[in-house]
């Protein structure tokens, strides 16, 4: 890995700052490759699917790091695995379905069958076929197992490495970001419904979006175009140690509360109210802490969102250096009853590729892409709010972006840059 | 009788197209009745019981909503669709609220000329008719992809 390092720092950056981010790092190929080293295969966790999508033994779901196939069980002793999805004997994929139940995986190419737990368990015609062919006498199984990740399971979400080097899952997440998703993740998982984004830029403009708290209020104009009150809410930024992760979120402020916002969380002055349906904002404070949005990320590629009942996962995979798939998972809880169920997919047009307040993420890392076309020498810049990466108590600032790039500069350059 | 409901039928069908196609999305909420439900969902979601919809009403002032939005608010790259639908399945005998099925696929067409199939799928209908005025009760979109390329701003 150092040798790597020595030879290869991907693309270069004007200074060991993290406030100029050269354009290359989005359209490079070579740097593509480097990442799914140092990055997706590196000592990251990497989501993969919730526990919840795993409900009882001998079951099994597809999922990716990087544009690494994956499969991911639950063994018939309720343990949960994770492995490369790919035979190991010719590398064909291994699961085709989605999803299923099933005691064992086995190819379809040449039948090799693998239990749960990713270990060989049969080859077809092992002993030949009346005397004749089959595996020489040296041919050892269990030196044929499926290509196994580590894995954690953090409140629910399932997490895998490639790598020894990850510290442990709460090392790795930090103490507030750890906080910040056991608060909303706080009792067993309901999947709701699920799409995908298919987003034509680079796989981190997508995430420098989610950790920019300038662009907020500024791309997004659904609630100022309709009028809707927000000027009681207070905010902060948690950026953790490693700079990868953040918290982003919004709060009543009760200093500037001069009505009744704990039930409604966000309503305007019901004269100007504009909407011909209120009804979509109308949240009930189901944490009652009065956090009426909190956006989160795990570096490389989770996104935990809660906007006020609309509570949904999102997995960014890269499908391509221009190309990435955005994952959604919406979900509630198992003791929701009908009328929060009905709320949280009312407020869930606020997220989601027709989100009134995140549609145009999916449109803006293409401008970004389409915009620096042939002009990748340059560099952009990323200064509100200074040139480190710090918790910041307000969100005109670009810290957590900084922090993302922290991160990924420590991964890929094998040294802390100046952040 | 029967022509004279599946004329209705096929008339809400058509309305329905033109609005959206034509850049008349205002008379797009006309076409459903006040309580009503709305959404557009995926192939897989609908048939494994998700509830959820990329776009979910359950009123006909959450579809204004959406309209006055897409007007005043969204960001998005200007683009129409190009709405091919073919003949309505009705599956149920109710004069007064037919169940009808019809599979549709969506063009949409960029500013820059750049040309995608953006949907195919089904559309599960719930239509009242009162004398000669046919009315979504429920249209649900159920898209064959779960994959929805870049963003999703104009009802389908």
């Amino acid at each position: 890995m150092t040798e790597l390092i020595a030879t290869s720092s991907g693309v270069p950056w004007p200074s060991d700052k993290v406030s100029t981010i050269p354009y290359r790092v989005y359209t490079d190929e070579q740097q593509y490759k480097l990442e799914e080293d140092r990055i997706f295969k590196g000592p990251t966790w990497n989501y993969l699917c919730l526990e919840a999508e795993l409900p009882e033994p001998n079951s099994f779901i597809v999922s990716r790091i990087g544009e690494i196939p994956i499969v991911i069980t639950r063994d018939k002793d309720g343990e949960i695995n994770a492995f490369v999805n790919r035979c190991a004997h010719r590398g064909s994929l291994l699961c085709l379905k989605h999803r299923g139940n099933a005691k064992s995986l086995t190819c379809v190419y040449h039948a090799w069958g693998y239990d749960l737990k990713g270990n060989l368990i049969g080859v077809a015609f092992q002993r030949g076929v009346k005397r004749q062919g089959g595996m020489p006498e040296n041919f050892k199984k269990e030196e044929h197992n499926l290509r196994k990740l580590n894995v954690a399971v953090f409140s629910g979400l399932i997490f895998g490495s490639f790598s020894n080097d990850a510290p442990d899952i709460e090392s790795y997440l930090g103490t507030e970001v750890s906080a910040k998703i056991k608060r909303v993740l706080n009792r067993p998982i309901r999947v709701l419904g699920y799409n995908t984004q298919g987003l034509k830029n680079n796989w981190k403009l997508y995430m420098e979006n989610t950790k920019d708290s300038y662009h907020a209020s500024i791309l997004h104009t659904f609630f100022t175009t309709f009028e809707i009150n927000r000027l009681n809410q207070k905010g902060a930024i948690i950026v953790d140690e490693s700079g990868g992760h953040h918290v982003s979120y919004s709060m009543i402020d009760s200093s500037l509360s001069n009505d009744d916002y704990g039930q409604q969380n966000i309503r305007s002055n019901n004269a100007e109210y504009r909407l011909a349906d209120p009804s979509m904002l109308e949240g009930v404070d189901e944490y009652g802490d009065g956090i009426t949005l909190q956006i989160l990320t795990v570096f490389p590629g989770l996104v935990l969102q809660q906007i006020h009942n609309a509570i949904a996962v999102r997995q960014i995979v890269p499908t391509g250096v221009g190309t990435t798939d955005l994952a959604w998972t919406y979900i509630g809880f198992e003791d929701d009853d009908e009328a929060m169920i009905e709320r949280r997919l009312k407020q869930s047009n606020l997220a989601g590729p027709a989100g009134y307040i995140s549609m145009e993420d999916g449109a803006v890392g293409n401008f970004v892409q389409r915009g620096i076309t042939g002009t990748d020498e340059d560099t952009s810049v990323v200064m509100m709010g200074g040139e480190t990466a710090e918790s910041q108590p307000f969100r005109a600032t670009e810290t957590s972006v900084r922090g993302f790039w922290k991160k990924y500069r420590t991964l890929m350059e094998g040294q802390v840059p100046s952040a | 009788m029967m022509n004279n409901y599946r004329d209705q039928i096929e008339r809400l069908m058509a309305e329905y197209s033109a609005v959206i196609d034509n850049d008349e999305l205002e008379k797009w909420p006309e076409l459903f009745t006040d309580a009503c439900h709305y959404r557009v969902t995926t192939r897989s979601n609908y048939a494994n019981g998700f509830a959820h919809g990329a776009i979910w009403a359950n009123s006909k002032g959450m579809l204004l909503d959406r309209v006055s939005a897409l007007r005043e608010a969204n960001v998005y790259e200007e683009h129409v669709y190009r709405h091919i639908c073919d003949s309505v399945r009705i599956l149920n005998e109710d004069k007064k609220l037919v169940q009808v099925q019809s599979n549709f696929l969506v063009v949409r067409t960029m500013h820059t000329g750049q040309m995608d199939v953006f949907a195919t799928g089904m559309y599960v209908d719930e239509i009242q008719l009162n004398d000669n005025l046919a009315l979504f009760k429920q249209r649900i979109v159920v898209c064959d992809s779960h994959v929805i390329d870049t963003l999703l701003a104009l009802p389908l």
